[in-house]
């Protein structure tokens, strides 16, 4: 390579630094897996944390539904926005899909029930998805202040049309969903896989991501270069809206309920997956891999501090922590780049 | 001489009670250059974004091709054959030089045969060209860095050349060498001469005389959101131009 020939001793420490930065997060990964084997290893005489196949499927289908929120997150974050109410979203959505089936499977028959239920929970997640989008790009309500909103919003909707409690369903081919296996792999991460897999390519090869990596870096000129940008917005709050929905799903199917405060604490976890995987708060960087290492990281901290027999209020201190060490890795990376964020 | 490319007539603009244009007409003809003068603050700007759509007028219309227009956003102006360079360079910072350069038109290719994805190489391939074409030299390794890794005068040439690159046939320059070193200013003015020759029609804002007399046709003088004067190029001079756009 001709090119990297070029490069002066100073640009090739530079782009080492980069590098590094850009992929700390994996390395962390690898450092937090061998952390907890040597661990499990001294706690249980031998005993391994990573070769045993109950915790893998473990800590990935803990990763499931806070890397579906994540995912969604990732372009709304990516265009310099946030959006707080995805956890009551899948709230409401969870609700409203148990409520359809118990309602409709009476007369309709499991399958058809559990047809509905689905489309319930993606169809009532399209209102808050349009009214933060709305309410973002066309009334310029600050993003953190409208989703803020809608977060209430959701929460007491949820909590009125279940009653205050949670509502039970039983429905064979909903335990299918969330606790069945096919091929040995669980199906509430095979959905997540292809649901994460098709945002992934949108996000990264197609024009719609592009725009959306435009509008987080420089919302005048993407909209001097001819980018719809208000309608793009409006479309980045349904996909977070809509990822909500199929989370939903697999919540409502692995706990055979729809439960009103079922996404409360997944929204600090969606965001520090998207912070954690290398995306800004600022906009303009992030991908979808990035959010996947995010959500594994975790999912590994919550699953093997419990299987390390640690007290669970260490979970909340430990993601804690790692948010914040990943947004000063995050300022470090700027510095490096020589961005500034400068918000203009 | 040939009917004009643009015209634009009774232009009036408002933002909320303060006047920034007031009753301003302007017309442009294939190959020529218009320089767009005044102080900070006359409104030359404004005009300009008015023309390429990014605001709409208050009153007054604009023909381009001989039909009037209604540009109601960037997109439009774009299609119709309008490009413009923006004093705040206009680019997607955390992108690429080819990604800005495509910036909302970027070219697809098929991946694994059927999924549209958006065709990076050929991009980058493009922008090469552009700005070889320009003289303009972006290392290698750089081209692929985002565009707020190079040097002041490189993301110039980034806007110059994503303008230049689709072919307008009216170009609007808005202080195009406010950030370039002298040899690159002679560049930008070579290129505005080898346009000219290839029948562009130019709107060209400077703060520099030297270069405004170097290049353009017409001198259009704004004074606090009016014409104050419209002379060409060969019947005024340096005094005469700086006495329209102080007043006196």
């Amino acid at each position: 390579m001709s090119t990297e020939l070029m490069l002066t001793e100073d640009e090739r420490k530079q782009r080492l630094k980069r590098n590094l930065a850009a992929t700390w997060s994996w390395f962390f990964l690898v450092a937090l897996l061998i952390t907890f084997e040597i661990w499990a290893r001294t706690k249980y005489d031998g005993a391994s944390f990573l070769l045993n196949p109950y915790n893998v499927r473990s800590i990935a289908l803990f990763a499931a539904i806070p890397l579906l929120l994540g995912a969604g997150q990732t372009f709304v974050i990516i265009s310099g926005g946030i959006d707080l109410s995805v956890g009551f979203v899948l709230g409401l959505a969870a609700v409203f899909m148990a409520l359809v089936m118990v309602w409709v499977t009476p007369t309709t028959g499991p399958l058809i029930g559990i047809i509905l239920g689905c489309i319930a929970a993606l169809a009532v997640t399209l209102i808050p998805g349009l009214i933060n989008g709305a309410l973002i790009s066309r009334l310029n309500v600050p993003p953190f202040i409208g989703t803020l909103g809608m977060f209430g919003v959701a929460r007491g909707v949820a909590f009125l049309f279940a009653g205050g409690s949670t509502v039970p369903v039983n429905n064979d081919f909903l335990f299918f969903i969330g606790n069945g296996s096919v091929f040995g792999i669980p199906v509430p991460i095979i959905i997540t896989v292809v649901v994460v897999g098709v945002l992934h390519y949108i996000l990264s090869q197609t024009r719609f991501g592009q725009y959306t990596y435009a509008i987080g870096g420089n919302r005048n000129a993407a909209s001097r270069a001819g980018i719809p940008v208000k309608n793009h917005t409006l479309k980045l709050y349904l996909i977070s809206a809509l990822c909500a929905g199929i989370a939903a799903i697999i919540y409502t199917a692995r706990f055979s309920a729809g439960a009103p405060q079922a996404g409360e604490p997944l929204l600090l976890d969606s965001i520090a997956a998207v912070v954690i995987g290398g995306a800004s708060l600022f906009g303009g960087s992030g991908t979808i891999i990035g959010t996947v290492i995010g959500a594994l990281i975790i999912a590994v901290i919550q699953y093997g501090l419990v299987f390390v027999d640690v007290e669970p209020f260490w979970q909340f201190v430990a993601v804690g922590a790692v948010i914040i060490v990943s947004v000063l890795v995050d300022q470090t990376q700027s510095k490096i780049t020589g961005d500034e964020h400068s918000d203009g | 001489m040939a009917d004009p490319i643009l015209e634009v007539e009774g232009i009036e603009k408002r933002f909320g009670g303060v006047l920034a244009l007031d009753n301003v007409s302007l017309s442009v003809h294939p190959g020529e250059v218009v320089a767009l003068a005044g102080d900070n603050g006359a409104g030359k700007s404004t005009l300009i974004k008015i023309i390429s759509g990014v605001h709409s007028a208050t009153a007054g219309t604009i023909r381009f091709k001989g039909e009037k227009v209604r540009f109601e956003n960037s997109q439009r102006v774009r299609d119709a054959g309008i490009e413009t360079i923006y004093q705040d360079l206009a680019l997607a910072d955390n992108l690429d030089v080819g990604a800005n350069v495509f910036l909302g038109r970027e070219p697809l290719m098929k991946r694994f045969g059927v999924l549209p994805a958006i065709d990076r190489a050929h991009m980058r391939r493009e922008a090469d060209k552009v700005l070889a074409n320009l003289n303009i030299d972006i290392a290698a390794h750089k081209m692929s860095n985002p565009v707020r890794m190079l040097s002041g005068g490189q993301r110039q040439a980034v806007a110059i050349a994503r303008a230049i690159y689709w072919n307008a046939s009216l170009l609007i320059m808005d202080e195009p060498t406010a950030a370039l070193g002298v040899p690159e200013q002679r560049k930008v003015v070579e290129l505005i001469k080898s346009l000219k020759e290839s029948n562009v029609a130019i709107i060209f804002i400077s703060h520099n005389l030297a270069d405004i007399f170097a290049v353009s046709d017409r001198i259009a003088v704004l004074r606090r959101g009016e014409l104050a004067g419209e002379r060409l190029i060969s019947e005024t001079n340096a005094d005469e131009v700086v006495k329209l756009m102080v007043g006196g």
